[in-house]
């Protein structure tokens, strides 16, 4: 399966988004920003950084990028798409997902790693945990805090689009301890944790067992591409 | 060159960050009678000619497509700079 990964300018995480997906068992395909060729994937990802230096609002320049007409295009057909962080901020910008990101609510940068409860295992991007399954995944923003009317927030627990949820910790103010969201068709996902920095033994965050064990990220990824193969 | 503004506030039941740490200056300044801040965002846009009505409902266009995001903030203004908005003045 092919998974795009997004290069914007200002993107940081695009290689570690690559590597996630070949350590989930597909085939990365770098895409460029400035381009209107998606190069036959089967899902996107859009990855974490500062497209843009974050002027205007983070995610804002990059959502009218040239390449965000296809994605839209196929997003709305089903593609399976994921936006890590800067991502996830821009996935909200082109209205692909509801709500905003606004500034985190104590004004600092945060990075730690997270405790997550993921509230929906039917999404493209969740299918892989159980139900109410408790994960850790690296976070790391500044505007994080996930906002949105009532009416929407409403709706979104309603339908169960809410993905995951911060457990213990809210580290950036979002409404209702909310990580990360889906559309209501399940197959556009967005969240500010990492999922991609916890793919590899040895490079996640600290577990139990042993120090930077943490993989939970990696499941994000199976349970895309395994869908996808599923229904190749 | 003709001058088009765009003001872009933050909408009231959102959470101002900046604006929050600049009221805790003034608190620190002995500036309390200053009760709240609220920071939001101007743009100037230069246009060629004329400002016509056509320039002013592009702008509009623009203000709320790119320069506001509308889910959390608000276009409050668009439309020549006002005699008060002469930036070289005050």
């Amino acid at each position: 399966m092919r998974v795009g990964v997004i290069t914007f300018p200002g993107s940081l995480d695009d290689r570690d988004a690559q590597r996630a997906v070949k350590l989930g068992g597909g085939e990365p395909v770098a895409l460029w920003h400035g381009d209107h060729d998606l190069k036959n994937v089967d899902a996107i990802v859009l990855p974490g950084g500062f497209s843009y230096g974050d002027y205007l609002r983070a995610g804002a320049i990059a959502a009218h990028s040239p390449i965000m007409s296809e994605v839209i295009t196929a997003a709305n057909a089903g593609m399976p798409v994921l936006g890590i962080c800067n991502g996830f901020q821009i996935l909200v910008e082109s209205h692909l997902l509801p709500g905003g990101l606004v500034r985190n609510d104590h004004g600092d940068f945060v990075c730690r790693d997270q405790k997550l409860r993921v509230e929906n295992v039917d999404t493209a991007w969740s299918n892989g945990f159980k139900e109410d399954e408790e994960i850790i995944i690296p976070l790391k923003n500044g505007e994080g805090g996930y906002i949105a009317d009532q009416a929407t927030l409403d709706r979104l627990e309603g339908e169960g689009q809410v993905v995951f949820r911060y457990l213990e910790v809210n580290p950036n103010g979002s409404a209702n301890d909310i990580a990360g969201i889906s559309n209501a068709r399940g197959n556009v996902v967005g969240l500010m944790p990492h999922p991609e920095h916890a793919t590899e033994p040895g490079f996640g965050p600290d577990t139990r067992a042993a120090m930077r064990s943490g993989t939970d990220g990696l499941t994000f990824f199976t349970s895309a591409i395994s869908s996808l193969m599923a229904n190749a | 060159m003709p001058i088009i503004v765009v003001e872009v506030m933050p909408k009231a039941e959102i959470l101002d960050p900046q604006g929050k740490a600049v009221a805790g200056a003034l608190v620190r300044l002995d500036k309390s009678e200053f009760s709240a801040v609220r920071i939001g965002k101007r743009f100037e846009l230069t246009v060629e000619g004329p400002i016509t009505d056509e320039l002013l409902a592009e702008a509009r266009e623009i203000a709320n497509d790119l320069l506001a995001n509308t889910v959390i903030e608000d276009v409050i203004y668009v439309g020549e700079a006002r005699p008060a908005d002469d930036t070289q003045g005050a």
